[in-house]
C-alpha cells in the first residue's frame, strides 16, 4: 500500500494542455474518485499516474518514491499499479486464469503458488469455477470482475480504475459499485477511481477530485462537494446547482452572511471572513427553493416548462426580474404548472461561492 | 402505379442481370471449362488426363519444387514482412512514411523485373560489381540461379503483403491489451512475445496464405532464374510444355494449372482451419497503443532498417538502371562506354519491343478503364445489395485472382483455342484474349477499393436522389459514380500498373503481333540480351513510379487503405 502524490502536474499534447497544473495528494488507503466532464483530462491524468504517458512538467509520487517527473519516467511495468480499464481490455487468446495469472508468470512466480493466489483472487471476485473459460464466453460484469481479479494478484500498492461500470447496465452497475466498495474495505488498497456518474462518486469515495479543462477544480468529500461547492462550476456540475447572483450586505457571522437574492434578503453559509461585496454568486440547490406563504418575502418567476417525472415534476421557471436566469424545483405531483403562469418563491437556504482561487 | 414498379424493378433486375453475365462469363465460365478438361477431355468423363499426369515423373519433381519455394518464400516473406511491420507500427523510428512506400515498392514492380534487377546485380556481368571491382570472371554462374536465389526473391517480392496485412492488424490492436500487460508488470520484449504476436496470429497467418499463393503461381521470378537452373516449377513446367507442343499439350497442361490450383487452396484452407482454432477477435476500438521508445538504439535500428530497404529496393534497381546503360554483355560501365542506345533500341528501333509497349498500354487501359466501369455497379450490389447471394459473387471475382494466373491462362486457352460457337469468331492467337484474361484476373482490384469507398458513402445520398425521383440507372450515374469515383479510379490505376508488366498470363496466350512488354523483356533476356531487358524494365519502372505518385493526388479522397504504399 502506498500513498500518491501529484504535484503541479501538466501534460501537454502538441500546443493543448490535457492535464495543467494539477497537484493532489491520496491518502495511503483512500479510495479517491475523479470526477469532470467528458473531455476533461481525467483519462489522461490516470495514464500519467500508471507511467503510460510522460508529463510536461511537475512530479509524481508513489509512496516515497517519485515515478515520474520532467526529465524522466519509471516504466509501468515498474511501478507496481493495478489498472481496470473501461472496455475490461482482456487478452482473448488467454483463458481467465491465464489472465488472472499473467503478472505472476511475467514475474516468474513458483507454479503451484501463483495457481494458489489465481483461484484466491478469482474467488474473491466471486468467479470460482471460471478458470478455464475464455473471456469471449463471459458477460460484461464478468469479464469486469476478472479484470480486478488480474490487477488485484500482483498486490498492487494503487489501483486504478477508468470508468470500470461505464460499460454496464443499471443493475450490474449497483451490485459491482457494492463489490468494489466491500473490496476497498476488505483489502485497504489505494485506489484512484475515474467516472462521470456523480451518484458513484458519492457512494464509493472518501474524497472527490472534480476536474475541469483539465485543471483540478476542488478536492473535498463528497458532503462538502454538494454543501460548499468552491466555485461556479463544481457548484453547476455537482447534483445540477442553480448559481444565482447575489450582493453580500454584512460581513460573516458564525458562517453566515446576509445576502440580496432576485430582491430577496437571505441568509446563506459561506467561509469564515467573508466581506461585504456587490458581484457575488450564491449557489442553492432544488430543496433550497419554496413556494412563498402570501405576505413572505419572495420573488415572482414564470414557469418555462413543466416535465413529469414519475411521482413527481420538475418545474422550471425564470424570475420575472431577471428571465436569462433558470431555476428549477421539484414538486410532488399534484398541482398544476402550466407554462406562462406565475409562481411566486422563496429561497430559504444556500451557500456563498467563494471568490478565487479554491481553498 | 403497377408500371412505375415495374419500371423501378426492371431497372434493377437489369442490373442484376448484367452484373450476372459477366461473373459467368469471366470467372465461372473459364473455371469450368478447366475443370472439365481435366475429368472430362473430349466430352466423355475418363482419368486419362489424371492418369498421364500422375504417372509422369516432370509432374512430381516440379510439384516438389513448386512446394519447396512456395513454402520456403512463404516463411522468409513472413519473417521480413512481420518483422518490419513490427517496428513500423510499434516503436518509435522516424520516416515512417518514406519507409512504408520504399518496403512496399517491390510489390508493384514486376517479379521479372525483380529477378532481371537481383540477376544484373550479381552476375558476373554485373556492372555494379564491376565498378566496385568485385565481379567475378566472366562464365563464372550468377549465384541466383538456384532453390535459393528463387526462395530469396520471392520473400523480398512477398514480403510486402504479409507487412500490409500485419500491419492493419497491428493498427487494430487496442493499446488497452498492451497497457494491461505492462501494468502486469512485463516488459517491451514480453509484451511482444506473450501478447502482441499470439494476437496477431491470425493476421500473419492470413498474410502466410496469401503470400503462399503468390509464391506457388509466380512464373517470374522461377522463370528468370529457374529455367537456366534447369529448376522447373508447375508454372514453368506449364510454360515450357506449351512453347515446346503447342496446343497438343493442352490438356497435360489443364491438369498441371489444377494442379497448382489445388496446392494454392490447399493453403489457403490449411489458414482456415488454423485459424478458426484462434479467433480473437478484437471488439473494442481504441487508440493504437504509444510507440515504444527506443531510446539509444533507435539510431542503429533505423540504420539497419536502411540499409534493409537499400539491399532489397535500391541496389538491385541501381544494378538494373547500370546495365540498361552498358552496350553490351560484360562491358563496364565508365564514362565512355556509358550509352542511352538501349533505350533507343527497344522504344524505336526494335519491332516486336516497340509493339509490346503499344500493346501493353492499350491492354492495361482497356481493362483499367473495363474494371472501373464494371465495379461500380458490382460493388454497389456487394455493398449496398440486399441479395443474399452477393457474398457468392464476390468470392467468384476473386477467384480468377486469388487463383495462380497460369490457371487461368489455361482456362482462357481452352475456351478459345476453337472459334466461339454461333458466331465463328476466333480470339485465339490474337490480343483479345490476353484482354480477356487480363479482365477476368484484374477486375477484383478495383472492386476492392470501390466496395470500402461504398462502405464510407452515407447511403442517405442515394437515397435523397430516389425521393427526387431518380431512377437506380441515373442514380448510378449522376450520384454514385461520382462518389465512389475516386477509390474505384484508384483501383482502376492500380490494375493499369500491374497490367503493365504482366508476364504470366501473356506468356502463355501471346502471338505474333499480340507481344506484351513482360513477353519480349523474357525473351530478350532469354536470347541473353539483358541489356535491353533492363532499358524496358527500368522504363516500366518509372512508369509505374510516376504512377504512384500521381494515385497519391487521389488520396484525400480515398479511403484508408486502398493504396498500399501509403502510410
Ligand atoms: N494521445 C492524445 N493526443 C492528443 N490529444 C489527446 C490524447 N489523449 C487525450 N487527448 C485530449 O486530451 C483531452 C482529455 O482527454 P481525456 O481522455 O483525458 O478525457 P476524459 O476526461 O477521460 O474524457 P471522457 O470522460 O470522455 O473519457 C481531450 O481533449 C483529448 O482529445
Ligand atoms: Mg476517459
Amino acid at each position: 500500500m502506498a500513498g500518491l502524490t501529484i504535484s503541479n502536474v501538466t501534460k501537454t499534447f502538441g500546443d493543448y494542455d490535457a492535464v495543467k497544473d494539477v497537484s493532489l495528494d491520496v491518502r495511503d488507503g483512500e479510495f479517491l474518485a475523479v470526477l469532470g466532464p467528458s473531455g476533461c483530462g481525467k483519462t489522461t491524468l490516470l495514464r500519467v499516474v500508471a507511467g503510460f504517458e510522460k508529463i510536461s512538467s511537475g512530479q509524481i509520487r508513489i509512496g516515497s518514491d517519485v515515478v515520474s517527473n520532467a526529465s524522466g519516467s519509471v516504466p509501468p511495468e515498474k511501478r507496481r499499479v493495478g489498472i481496470v480499464f473501461q472496455n475490461y481490455a482482456l487478452w482473448p487468446h488467454m483463458t481467465v486464469a491465464e489472465n488472472v495469472g499473467y503478472s505472476l508468470r511475467v514475474a516468474k512466480v513458483d507454479k503451484a503458488v501463483a495457481r494458489q493466489r489465481v483461484a484466491d483472487a478469482l474467488s474473491l471476485v466471486n468467479l470460482d469455477g471460471l478458470a478455464d473459460r475464455r473471456p469471449a464466453n463471459l458477460s460484461g460484469g464478468q469479464r469486469q470482475r476478472v479484470a480486478l481479479a488480474r490487477c488485484l494478484v500482483a498486490a498492487p500498492s494503487l489501483v486504478l480504475f477508468d470508468e470500470p461500470l461505464a460499460n454496464l447496465d443499471v443493475h450490474l452497475r449497483a451490485s459491482m459499485e457494492d463489490e468494489f466498495a466491500a473490496f476497498h474495505k476488505r483489502t485497504g488498497t489505494t485506489i484512484v477511481y475515474i467516472t462521470h456518474d456523480q451518484a458513484e462518486a458519492m457512494a464509493l469515495a472518501d474524497r472527490i477530485a472534480v476536474m475541469d479543462h483539465g485543471r483540478l477544480a476542488q478536492l473535498a468529500t463528497p458532503r462538502d462537494l454538494y454543501r460548499e461547492p468552491a466555485n461556479e462550476m463544481v457548484a453547476s456540475f455537482i447534483a445540477q446547482g442553480i448559481v444565482l447572483p447575489a450582493k453580500i450586505m454584512s460581513a460573516e457571522q458564525g458562517g453566515h452572511v446576509r445576502a440580496e437574492v432576485l430582491g430577496q434578503e437571505v441568509v446563506v453559509r459561506c467561509r469564515p471572513g467573508e466581506q461585504p461585496r456587490a458581484d457575488a454568486k450564491i449557489c442553492i440547490r432544488p430543496p433550497d427553493l419554496e413556494i412563498a406563504g402570501k405576505g413572505e418575502a419572495g420573488f415572482d418567476a414564470t414557469v418555462t416548462r413543466a416535465i413529469y417525472k414519475g411521482g413527481a415534476v420538475r418545474v422550471e421557471l425564470s424570475p420575472v426580474l431577471q428571465p436569462d436566469l433558470h431555476l428549477h424545483v421539484e414538486r410532488p405531483e399534484p398541482g398544476s404548472f402550466e407554462p406562462g403562469s406565475q409562481i411566486r418563491l422563496k429561497i430559504t437556504s444556500g451557500w456563498l461561492i467563494p471568490n478565487g482561487k479554491p481553498a | 402505379m403497377t408500371a412505375r414498379v415495374k419500371e423501378s424493378r426492371g431497372q434493377e433486375m437489369a442490373l442484376t442481370a448484367a452484373v450476372a453475365v459477366v461473373i459467368v462469363l469471366l470467372s465461372l465460365l473459364p473455371m469450368l471449362r478447366l475443370l472439365k478438361e481435366v475429368v472430362a477431355p473430349g466430352g466423355v468423363v475418363s482419368d486419362t488426363a489424371i492418369r498421364l499426369g500422375l504417372s509422369s515423373s516432370a509432374t512430381w519433381v516440379a510439384t516438389w519444387h513448386t512446394l519447396v519455394v512456395g513454402i520456403f518464400g512463404t516463411l522468409l516473406a513472413v519473417v521480413l514482412g512481420t518483422f518490419v511491420a513490427l517496428l513500423v507500427t510499434l516503436t518509435d523510428i522516424r520516416g515512417r512514411g518514406v519507409l512504408v512506400l520504399c518496403y512496399v515498392m517491390p510489390l508493384m514492380i514486376a517479379p521479372q523485373v525483380t529477378a532481371l534487377a537481383w540477376l544484373q546485380l550479381f552476375g558476373p556481368a554485373s556492372p555494379f560489381l564491376k565498378l566496385l571491382g568485385l565481379a567475378p570472371p566472366l562464365g563464372t554462374r550468377n549465384p541466383l540461379y538456384s532453390t535459393e536465389g528463387i526462395i530469396l526473391l520471392l520473400g523480398v517480392q512477398y514480403g510486402p503483403l504479409v507487412f500490409l496485412l500485419v500491419r492493419a492488424g497491428l493498427r487494430k490492436l487496442p493499446r488497452e491489451l498492451v497497457e494491461a500487460a505492462r501494468a502486469g508488470g512485463a516488459g517491451w520484449f514480453t509484451v511482444l512475445r506473450t501478447v502482441v504476436l499470439p494476437l496477431m496470429t491470425p493476421s500473419i497467418m492470413a498474410a502466410a496464405a496469401l503470400a503462399f499463393v503468390s509464391c506457388v503461381g509466380n512464373f517470374g521470378i522461377p522463370a528468370f532464374l529457374g529455367i537456366p537452373a534447369n529448376y522447373l516449377v508447375l508454372p514453368t513446367l506449364i510454360y515450357q510444355k506449351l512453347a515446346g507442343g503447342g496446343p497438343a499439350v493442352l490438356g497435360e497442361a489443364a491438369f498441371l494449372s489444377v494442379l497448382i490450383g489445388v496446392i494454392a487452396m490447399a493453403g489457403i484452407v490449411t489458414q482456415e482451419i488454423m485459424s478458426r482454432r484462434r479467433d480473437y477477435r478484437i471488439s473494442s476500438t481504441s487508440l493504437p497503443a504509444e510507440p515504444y521508445e527506443l531510446g539509444r538504439w533507435r539510431l542503429p535500428v533505423e540504420a539497419g532498417i536502411w540499409l534493409l530497404i537499400v539491399l532489397i529496393l535500391v541496389l538491385p534497381l541501381f544494378g538494373l538502371v547500370l546495365t540498361s546503360l552498358v552496350p553490351g554483355y560484360g562491358i563496364a560501365l565508365s564514362s565512355a562506354t556509358a550509352t542511352l542506345d538501349n533505350y533507343r533500341f527497344v522504344l524505336f528501333e526494335h519491332a516486336g519491343s516497340r509493339r509490346a509497349f503499344f500493346n501493353s498500354f492499350a491492354l492495361s487501359i482497356a481493362a483499367a478503364v473495363f474494371a472501373v466501369l464494371v465495379a461500380v455497379p458490382v460493388g454497389y450490389l456487394i455493398a449496398w445489395g440486399k441479395q443474399r447471394w452477393v457474398r457468392l459473387v464476390n468470392l467468384l471475382i476473386e477467384l480468377p485472382y486469388a487463383l495462380p494466373g497460369v490457371v487461368l491462362a489455361i482456362a482462357a486457352l481452352l475456351m478459345f483455342l476453337r472459334p466461339i460457337p454461333f458466331t465463328g469468331i476466333q480470339l485465339y492467337n490474337t490480343i483479345w484474349i490476353i484482354l480477356y484474361a487480363y479482365l477476368a484476373r484484374f477486375l477484383v482490384l478495383a472492386l476492392r477499393p470501390t466496395v470500402s469507398g461504398y462502405h464510407q458513402i452515407d447511403r442517405a445520398l442515394e437515397e435523397a436522389a430516389q425521393v427526387a425521383g431518380a431512377g437506380l440507372f441515373t442514380r448510378l450515374r449522376t450520384i454514385v459514380f461520382p462518389l465512389v469515383a475516386p477509390a474505384a479510379i484508384a483501383g482502376g490505376l492500380l490494375i493499369f500498373m500491374t497490367a503493365l508488366s504482366e508476364l504470366t498470363v501473356s506468356a502463355l496466350l501471346w502471338s505474333s503481333g499480340s507481344e506484351t512488354i513482360g513477353v519480349v523483356m523474357f525473351s530478350f533476356e532469354q536470347g541473353g540480351d539483358s541489356n535491353y531487358a533492363a532499358a524496358m524494365s527500368a522504363i516500366t519502372v518509372a512508369i509505374t513510379f510516376v504512377l504512384m505518385l500521381v494515385t497519391n493526388l487521389l488520396a484525400p479522397y480515398l479511403p484508408s487503405g486502398v493504396l498500399p504504399w501509403r502510410d
